[in-house]
Parts: C-alpha cells; sequence; structure tokens
C-alpha cells in the first residue's frame, strides 16, 4: 500500500520535471554550442498555445505535440537569423522572442481557452503495467515522458561520444579557433539553436497536451526560466539536468501538497518557492565552485564575426 | 552565397537613426499583413493604432502617463545594458517600490495636521526599496559570480507574489469588504495633478526630470564616462583601473531606483491605493523601449512615446476592432527583435558574398 503511495508521489514528480527536461535538454545543446537563447519562455508558451490548437484542429495529440515543437523552431529560426546571422545582442534578442512569443500565444490560443481535451494517452502493457510499486512508474507514462528520458541519454551519448558532439562544444568553447580550422561555426550553431528551439516548444505543448490538458494564457508561468537555471545548475550537463528537473518538480509536487495540506502558511509563501528555491541553487552552486573557475562553455553569449 | 559583417569603424549618426526608423516601419508593415489575416483592413488598424490615439486630449493624457513610468524606468535600465549586465527585473523592483512607498501612504492614512512630508517620504522609500531590491542580484553577482539574468528575473515572481500577500493580508483595507485592496491615500499622499480636472499627474514631470539627469549624466560625468567604457570595451575598462564591482552595484542601484521611483508614482499617482497588480508589464516594456531607443535618454523618451502610442491604440483595437490586446504584446516583441537586426545596418558594413562558404566565387 505505502509502496503504492511512493509511485504516486514519484509519478507526480516526473510528469513535473517533464517539461522542464525538454526544454532545458534543448538550451543545454544550444548554449554548449555557445549561443544563449532567453526566450525558452516564449518558444515554450507559444509551442502550448500553437500544440493545443493543432491538436484540437486534427483531433490528433501526435500531430499537437509536433506542431508544437514546430512552433518552437519557428521561433528559435528568427533567433537564429538574428544572433547568428546578424550577429545581434543574444540576451536582448532572446527577450524580443520571450515577449513575441507572449504575444504570439495569445493570439493562437484566443479561441481555445476554457477548451478541454483528453490528455495524451498513458502507455498500457497489460501485466507489467500492474506491477505493484513500479509498473505505473516504468510503463504508465505518455509518450512525451519517455521522449524526454531518452533526448537525456541521446544528447548525454551525442555530445561526449560522437565527432559532431566534440565539433559542436568545441565551436561553444572558441569560435575563433574552430572558425579556422575550417568547422562551420556559424552553421553548427543555427542547428543547435533550432533544436533548442524545437524542444522548447516540445515541452510547452506537454503541458498543454498532457500535463493540465488544456490552454491557458501565460500557463508556462516561468518554466523556460527555470529550465534556463537548470542548465547553468547542471553545469551543462546532461544527466545533471535531468536529476535538477526531478528536484524541482519534487520542490513543485511539495508545495501543491502543502497548499492543499493548509499548514497555515501563506499561499503566496509556497508558491514564490520554486523561485526562491531557483536562486537558492544558483548560490550554492557557486558557493561550491569557488576559485574552480567557471564551468560555462568560454564563448557563450558571445558575438561572432567570422573575418575570412 | 555568403554573408559577410565588417564591423565599421566609425558610427554614422545618420544610420544610427535610420535603423530603428527602419525596424518601425517594417514592424507595421508586418503587423498590417498580421492584422489583414484577421480580417481587419489595415487603413482602419493603422488609423486605430496610431492617428486616433493623438488626435483626442484625454488619450493624448493617457499616452503621456503610460511613457512616463516607460521612460523612468527604461532611464535606469540604460546604464545597466551600456555596462552589459543584464537587470531584466526591473518589474520586480517597480512592484517593491510601489508596495513600499505605498506602505507608508497607507500607515499615514488619516494623519492630520502636518501632512507635507507624506508624499516625499513616499517617493524616497520607493525609491529606496526599489534600490534594495536590485541589490539582491547585484550583491549576488559581484561576490557571487551568480548570473544577474536569472536572480533579477526570479526575483519579479516572488515581488509579485509578496505584494498579492500584503495586500490581501496585512494591508488589507479592514472597512473594505474584503476586496484585497488597500484604504484609498489621502490627498496629501497623492501626486498632484498638472490641471484641474484631467488625469495628468506630476509622475509625467518626474520621469522628464529623470531623462534629463540621466542625459547629463551619462554624456557629461566620470561616472558616465565609466559605464560607455565597461560596455564598449571591459579590457580598456579594467586597464584604466576602473572597478568592475563598484559599477555593477552602481549601475544596480540606478535601475532599481528608478523602477521603484516609478513604482511609486504610479501607485501614488493614477491608481491612488495598493492592490494585487499595479503594473501592466511596465518593467517588462521598459527592456523593449531601452533598446529601441538605443539605451541613449532622449531616444528612450522618444520610444517610449511611441510604444505608449501602440499600447493605448492597441487598447482602442480592442474595443473598436475587436483586435485581441495580444497583437500588441506580439508587435512590441516583433519590433525590438528588428531593431536589434537593424542594428547590424549601423554596426557593420553587410556584404553579400556569392559563392559557397570557402568563398570562391561563383563561376
Amino acid at each position: 500500500m505505502t509502496l503504492d503511495i511512493v509511485q504516486m508521489v514519484l509519478v507526480t514528480v516526473l510528469t513535473a520535471a517533464t517539461p522542464l527536461i525538454l526544454a532545458a535538454i534543448g538550451e543545454l545543446v544550444a548554449e554548449r554550442s555557445g549561443v544563449l537563447n532567453l526566450g525558452v519562455e516564449g518558444m515554450m508558451i507559444f509551442g502550448a498555445a500553437v500544440g493545443f490548437a493543432v491538436a484540437m484542429q486534427t483531433g490528433s495529440t501526435l500531430t499537437g505535440a509536433l506542431g508544437g515543437a514546430g512552433a518552437g523552431l519557428l521561433l528559435s529560426a528568427l533567433f537564429a537569423i538574428l544572433t547568428v546571422g546578424l550577429a545581434a545582442n543574444q540576451v536582448a534578442s532572446g527577450l524580443s522572442l520571450t515577449i513575441l512569443g507572449l504575444g504570439l500565444s495569445g493570439l493562437v490560443g484566443a479561441n481555445y481557452v476554457g477548451v478541454k481535451r483528453d490528455p495524451a494517452p498513458h502507455l498500457a502493457i497489460p501485466g507489467l503495467t500492474d506491477l505493484p510499486g513500479i509498473g505505473q512508474l516504468v510503463f504508465g507514462q505518455d509518450a512525451f515522458v519517455y521522449v524526454a528520458v531518452a533526448l537525456v541519454g541521446a544528447v548525454s551519448v551525442f555530445l561526449w561520444r560522437t565527432r559532431a558532439g566534440l565539433t559542436l562544444r568545441a565551436i561553444g568553447d572558441d569560435h575563433v579557433a574552430t572558425h579556422a580550422l575550417g568547422l562551420k561555426v556559424r552553421r553548427v550553431r543555427v542547428l543547435s539553436v533550432l533544436f533548442g528551439g524545437a524542444c522548447a516548444g516540445l515541452g510547452g505543448a506537454y503541458l498543454s497536451l498532457a500535463y493540465t490538458p488544456f490552454w491557458a494564457p501565460g500557463m508556462t508561468a516561468g518554466r523556460g526560466w527555470i529550465a534556463l537555471a537548470l542548465v547553468v545548475f547542471a553545469s551543462w550537463r546532461p544527466l545533471r539536468v535531468a536529476a535538477g528537473a526531478l528536484l524541482f518538480g519534487g520542490a513543485t509536487v511539495l508545495q501543491l501538497h502543502a497548499q492543499a495540506a493548509g499548514l497555515g502558511l501563506p499561499g503566496q509563501l509556497l508558491s514564490a518557492l520554486p523561485y526562491l528555491a531557483t536562486i537558492l541553487a544558483l548560490v550554492l552552486l557557486s558557493l561550491g565552485q569557488r576559485g574552480g573557475g567557471s564551468l560555462a562553455p568560454a564563448a557563450l553569449g558571445r558575438v561572432f564575426t567570422p573575418s575570412r | 552565397m555568403r554573408l559577410d559583417l565588417v564591423p565599421r569603424t566609425v558610427r554614422s549618426p545618420l544610420l544610427d537613426i535610420l535603423a530603428p526608423t527602419l525596424a518601425f516601419v517594417a514592424a507595421v508593415l508586418i503587423g498590417g499583413v498580421a492584422v489583414a489575416a484577421l480580417g481587419v483592413s489595415p487603413a482602419d488598424a493603422f488609423e486605430t493604432y496610431f492617428v486616433t490615439p493623438l488626435s483626442e486630449v484625454w488619450s493624448l493624457q493617457e499616452i503621456a502617463l503610460k511613457a512616463a513610468p516607460l521612460a523612468l524606468v527604461a532611464t535606469g535600465l540604460a546604464f545597466c545594458y551600456r555596462a552589459n549586465l543584464w537587470n531584466i527585473g526591473a518589474e520586480g523592483q517597480f512592484v517593491v517600490g510601489g508596495l513600499a512607498g505605498g506602505w507608508v501612504g497607507v500607515a499615514a492614512h488619516g494623519a492630520e495636521g502636518f501632512t507635507v512630508w507624506i508624499l516625499p517620504a513616499m517617493l524616497i522609500v520607493g525609491t529606496l526599496a526599489g534600490t534594495a531590491y536590485a541589490m539582491i542580484p547585484a550583491i549576488l553577482k559581484v561576490r557571487l559570480g551568480v548570473s544577474e539574468i536569472l536572480t533579477s528575473l526570479m526575483l519579479v515572481y516572488v515581488a509579485q507574489l509578496l505584494l498579492d500577500y500584503m495586500v490581501r493580508g496585512p494591508l488589507r483595507d479592514p472597512a473594505g469588504y474584503n476586496f484585497p485592496q488597500s484604504v484609498g491615500f489621502d490627498a496629501a499622499a497623492r501626486l498632484p495633478y498638472l490641471m484641474e480636472g484631467e488625469s495628468l499627474h506630476a509622475g509625467v514631470l518626474v520621469a522628464l526630470l529623470a531623462v534629463v539627469l540621466a542625459t547629463v549624466v551619462l554624456a557629461r560625468t566620470l561616472f558616465g564616462f565609466e559605464v560607455r567604457v565597461v560596455g564598449a570595451s571591459p579590457r580598456a575598462a579594467r586597464f584604466a583601473g576602473f572597478s568592475d564591482a563598484r559599477l555593477t552595484l552602481a549601475v544596480f542601484a540606478i535601475s532599481g531606483g528608478a523602477a521603484g521611483l516609478a513604482g511609486i508614482s504610479e501607485v501614488a499617482g493614477r491608481i491612488g491605493q495598493l492592490q494585487p497588480e499595479i503594473s501592466p508589464g511596465y518593467g517588462f516594456t521598459a527592456i523593449i523601449v531601452a533598446f529601441l531607443g538605443r539605451l541613449s535618454p532622449p531616444g528612450i523618451l522618444v520610444a517610449a512615446i511611441v510604444i505608449a502610442l501602440t499600447t493605448i491604440g492597441g487598447e482602442g483595437a480592442q474595443i473598436d476592432l475587436r483586435l485581441p490586446l495580444d497583437l500588441t504584446r506580439a508587435f512590441q516583441g516583433l519590433l525590438l527583435g528588428l531593431v536589434l537586426g537593424a542594428d547590424v545596418l549601423a554596426r557593420y558594413h553587410v556584404r553579400i558574398v556569392p559563392g559557397g562558404p570557402t568563398g570562391r566565387p561563383a563561376t
């Protein structure tokens, strides 16, 4: 019996962590290539709106998810043109993307406020899913969760076990040297940014198609920013991103339960916990690595203009 | 084909003005297409957004009232952004300034006799509270190297929740039928109106003063010079012996104070009491304004008026043409993106080189 309760808690933690994992793993790849895209929040919410709209129109969760990823991809393409192509300031461009995404999501989602649809189907394997204590957790999730987990593994292998991954990391550390070696700095960066955009859009689509499952304006509620913080928190390592996301998922669930239990604490304080926890995590992290130097990709956020 | 960007050695003042203007025209054209896609005549929409608000006294006042906090906050942010420091939490500093200053107004409610001190006290407390709140990301940055971008942004959510708690809890008007709002401020706690029977209040003058002051400080003082040098060339600044830490704290203090002052001006001006929401996103819109104004105070003033115009126009379009308010937000985001893109024209010679990425001419 208690085993089932533990499992239930773990399942909610995993579902709360999934959008963060998706968005953060994409941003990690972009940042590893040296591009800081602060527009995660905008790409996520646009993905949530478009994903829901497409799913309503086609009646298919899969096309909805693809639509969400495509929406994120589209916004990140704008960002890539600005920052990689035209050497615009990455911080400011990322902010413009967030504002644009919030506005566009409102336009797309306007007709769908208050509309509900069935959440994304969950895996059900007779025998396995019913296993006590573990079946639901391992064999009973929706496709988004499995994709998120697979992406973490795939990105980890790609970045550290393939030549292309090595190239990407090298470009993120020194774009002048890699350019001199004849590596395609701008092409790699554009592709990395696009991957990040698609992942953020997918993370947003997860929110509106599986997590809640409906569209509400501003429904990402800062998750894109928390995903950005997670990448820093994880020292730009995929497995740590997953671990960090689970930690934050746990904090979110804890906060919801505390709110329901009515501990006499003001609800606003509990709602502020994820944001305060993010700050605290960043502070602890930098306390831990004092003197060790920064772990960030060395060229992160720097403008690159090839000189022949 | 390949796109080459060659940095300009001399910046042309004409291009510096032309680039954002072109960006604005492009944004208007794209906006026109979007409006047409929503089934509204672009000509009608243009008139509602950009002409109608300029043709009536009350809407001109509304533009001034919206432009004032935007200009004030953006002017403060310009110091940060010029020094390559990214305070994106001005919204939080705005809210905390409004809350702290408003608290004084609530506490002084019903005071009799000598009441001249109330309004100045509110403005000072609001400014200091905004500065103090901006010190959190600044000190974390200076002491521990924590990214100021993320901490300042996270603190926005915290500030909004804090205001919500205070207005529903300790500062709620006991005679207010449980509405989440404080008592209405006394007249001595309100910014005076500039004209009898109109809505324009003294907060507009405060913002104008700040813009003038900032122009002088940036152009004519050693501190302003430091800010500009650090932004343009951090290495040169280090050789000159400018302290990174001191400058970081200073520009965060300025931007936080400006946001806090804007917050309390809004509370003591237009609103007149504390309520769960005191800002329609001024702190975020000000980021657009700062860049649209090319981080120079006079430019920011113009940009603030333009953005305020689109906002008021957007409200009119929502009522008259049933165009959603989100269209305005999308337009503003697009505008910022285009301004940043157009900046390339001012900073680089853009050369399109035919041939492959290796630079071989196409034959």
